[in-house]
């Protein structure tokens, strides 16, 4: 039947209205081995799994959300690509999953695939929520000449039904399309359309017909739809002149008026939303909603910059244990320094954003999942709109503030690949935690409450903690002029009016929220971690050679003192692949007041900003081992001079410096996780080029303006 | 009697009836496709804190879109049917 191969399973795809329920039937009807791809090209997940329906092995394809299979960009493609196999493999049948409890709308989407002649099964989902008559299944097989089945995903509901239906249905032939007449102009425009759709994608009749409606619904000079022959558009555009400009509008009011007439009897009364109108008449207040939104993202906020520190402690206690076994191994050669520095320590780096990644999606799942995420971007709208963002921009943007590694991946909750990549290129310039530990040290070390201790109109203020909150405001400020500037410029696209379902309040499902976080928290590991781990095995052998001869300790056959060790230690930095860079880009930031010892610092940073503090240790030869708290280390910062004699750290050169850490795609794992979710090496290359390109010129500006103005 | 006024203008919880979807042909069509076509009844249900978007009520789903948007579509309202 329908010419499969007899060695592979049926294909059978989930398709639907976003919030119908799809994901989680998905779940239920598959097990737990959901294979995650992407669609060719672009960002699109394409999850699939094996499953047993009818009694039938069969493969499970999960089909991205749509209200309809006619689309204007790349992504809205996806659905008519999956059920017609354009560039992936045809499906045998498709599922449609609809929400009984708003069936007209989804109904249209049935109506659409019916008319393509796509084999189908209906999945009438949330019957069990409709209010007094459910949907009448019988009227509505009669009417779509597909079965049609009441089912609830949530309780598994309805299950023996459906899985007889799709059992059934994969041995059928395949039913007729269904055929509605249209206006005369429209059936003019079809007419003219359908032999050249025959001709261009090897359809006939009905399909082709169907292929000519789909067409003239999608086609327009500002689309923009991958793979459509140019002279398809050509002839779209002459039918829209022949018949008029309206032609896509009738077609989708004709299909609405046949759903009015035949199928509204059949749809049951409308469902009781009481429950979620009394939740949301506290969720959208005017003052309870802001309540509410400032509690739920504080919450997100503090499991990430809190929450997390216990589960990386125990990720680093393990990751110490595992260098000790190393050691004891390997020794210190080159293969158990490789070893321990190089590869443990790259795991390390990766398995450290566990915690947070993990956190975040528990939180994104659970928001996504009831509901609130579409409250929280209709609460914001007015607010991100007005720097070019998406409303849902604000979770992202707000966990960039912990860490830009989890916040990248939540660029994910919005639709379109634009704002995505918006968001992506301003989330790494929120003040992450991990400059606090630099800006700490600059800021203990050379803004000491002794010297500096600002008064406004006599009363003494907390000069150290404004200039942390400066920094704070500084990065938030910086962020959103990037992305207003970026979204007028690179990422100039036209203005995309906000269409927002909010759907009805639904408590998650544990399972759904379990398989979001997995699935994120495995796709990082397998596809970032390799990048991040790479470039920590690299950036540990440039600060490592090449090696100085080791020192002979003095008087012979004693170990060396711990002053003798950090003192070899600098040189022994010095020395490296690091040292040199650093003094190679010494001409480059001596405008921004630092010196090449600085220079080794930010290159060591490269690897995570806080890093910074122990290549400072490193390159001033008081050891590796210190924090930002290291009073050792903040008095070497004090004592060093440049060759002239002049302190190099100036309080202008710790604003300079903080400026610069601020600003600066110093994060290889920042740039690792935007690869992934833009694959390609284009976006995290801009990123990577305009944040130091702008922390360097600002830099530049503090520093040169500062020291004409007699500070420093 | 009914009058005809733009989406945006419609006082909240006024029943309307859709007349014409203007604006960018994307926002039409996918507005439309949401089952917004001529002859459908809306109703405003809701505002935004900070002034917009709207939150309207069409075939028993809630949508909600900017004020600049509802400025371009066209409803026939009862006419001396006031708010509430």
């Amino acid at each position: 039947m329908n010419g499969r191969s007899a060695d592979r399973p049926p294909l059978v795809a989930l398709v639907g209205n976003p919030n119908t329920g799809k994901s989680l039937l998905f779940n239920r009807l598959t097990g737990s081995n959901a294979r995650v791809g992407n669609y060719p090209g672009i960002t699109v997940e394409r999850r699939t799994a094996g499953g047993v329906l009818g009694g039938k092995p069969v493969e499970l394809l999960d089909v991205p959300g749509a209200y309809s299979l006619s689309a204007r960009s790349a992504e809205e493609q996806v659905a008519i690509r999956s059920l017609l196999g354009w560039g992936v493999q045809a499906p045998d049948l498709a599922l449609v999953v609809v929400d009984s409890t708003q069936l007209l709308r989804n109904l249209y989407l049935v109506l659409q695939i019916r008319e393509l002649g796509v084999p189908c099964v209906v999945a009438l989902n949330m019957a069990d929520e409709v209010e007094g008559a459910p949907p009448d299944q019988a009227a509505l097989t009669r009417l779509f000449g597909v079965p049609c089945v009441a089912v609830s995903a949530r309780t598994r509901h309805g299950f023996d039904a459906l899985h007889e239906a799709v059992g059934r249905a994969l041995d059928a032939a395949h039913p007729s399309a269904l055929r509605l007449t249209y206006p005369d102009p429209v059936e003019a425009a079809v007419a003219e359309l359908s032999p050249l759709v025959s001709a261009l994608w090897q359809v006939q009749g009905t399909r082709a017909r169907a292929l000519a409606l789909w067409a003239l619904t999608s086609l327009d000079g500002e689309d923009e739809l991958v793979d459509i022959p140019p002279e398809l558009r050509e002839a779209v555009a002459a039918a829209m002149t022949h018949g008029g400009e309206d032609l896509d509008e009738e077609i989708i009011a004709t299909r609405y008026a046949w759903l009015d007439e035949h199928a509204a009897h059949a749809s049951g009364a409308a469902p009781a939303r009481t429950t979620t109108e009394r939740i949301d008449a506290v969720l959208l207040h005017p003052v309870g909603g802001f309540a509410v939104f400032v509690g739920v993202m504080l919450m997100v906020f503090q499991s990430l910059f809190s929450w997390a520190d216990p589960f990386i402690g125990v990720v680093e206690a393990l990751m110490e244990l595992l260098a000790q076994g190393g050691r004891a191994l390997f020794g210190q050669g080159f293969v158990g320094d490789l070893l321990v520095e190089g590869v443990i320590g790259g795991v390390g780096n990766v398995v450290v954003f566990l915690p947070q990644i993990l956190l975040l999606f528990l939180f994104i799942g659970i928001l996504e999942d009831s509901g609130y995420m579409a409250r929280a971007a209709y609460l914001m709208d007015r607010v991100m709109r007005s720097v070019g963002l998406h409303g849902r921009a604000f979770v992202p943007m707000l966990s960039g503030y912990a860490c830009a590694v989890p916040a990248v991946m939540a660029t994910r909750t919005m639709e379109r690949q634009r704002d995505r990549l918006l968001t992506m290129m301003v989330v790494p310039l929120m003040s992450c935690s991990a400059r606090l530990p630099v800006y700490t040290l600059i800021i203990a070390a050379l803004f000491p409450p002794e010297t500096f201790s600002p008064h406004l109109a006599g009363i003494p203020l907390p000069g150290q903690g404004l200039l942390m909150a400066g920094m704070y405001l500084f990065s938030t400020v910086m962020a959103l002029l990037a992305a207003s500037v970026i979204g007028r410029t690179v990422l100039k696209g036209p203005k995309v009016p906000l269409i927002l379902e909010l759907p009805p309040l639904r408590l998650p499902a544990a399972g759904s929220v379990l398989r979001l976080m997995w699935s994120r928290a495995r796709a990082f590991l397998s596809e970032a971690g390799t990048v991040i781990l790479a470039c920590t095995v690299l950036l540990w052998g440039l600060l490592k050679f090449p090696e100085l001869p080791p020192p002979d300790p003095e008087p012979p056959a004693v170990e060396l003192s711990v002053e003798q060790q950090a003192a070899y230690d600098a040189a022994a930095l010095e020395h490296s692949a690091a040292g040199r860079l650093g003094k190679a880009i010494e001409p480059a930031i001596a405008p921004l007041g630092f010196d090449w010892k600085i220079g080794v610092g930010l290159i060591g940073a490269f690897a995570a900003r806080e890093v910074f503090v122990s290549t400072m240790g490193l390159v001033y030869g008081v050891g590796g081992d210190v924090d930002e708290e290291s009073v050792s280390l903040r008095e070497s910062m004090a004592r060093q001079t440049h060759a002239d004699g002049t302190p190099v750290y100036t309080p202008l050169v710790g604003i300079s410096l903080m400026v610069f850490i601020a600003l600066a795609a110093q994060c290889m794992s920042t740039l690792a996780v935007v690869k992934r979710e833009t694959h390609g090496y284009r976006w995290p290359a801009f990123l990577f080029v305009y944040m130091t390109g702008l922390a360097w010129m600002t830099s530049l500006l503090v520093f040169q303006l500062g020291s004409a103005l007699g500070f420093g | 009697m009914t009058q005809t006024v733009a989406l945006a203008s419609l006082p909240k919880h006024t029943a309307a009836v859709v007349r014409v979807v203007g604006g960018a042909r994307s926002f039409r069509r996918r507005m439309m496709e949401l089952g917004l076509v001529p002859g459908t009844a809306v109703v405003i249900t809701n505002v935004a804190p900070l002034g917009d978007p709207l939150e309207l009520l069409v075939r028993n789903c809630r949508l909600s879109i900017r004020r600049a948007e509802a400025e371009a579509i066209q409803v026939l309202r009862p006419d001396g049917a006031g708010a509430k």
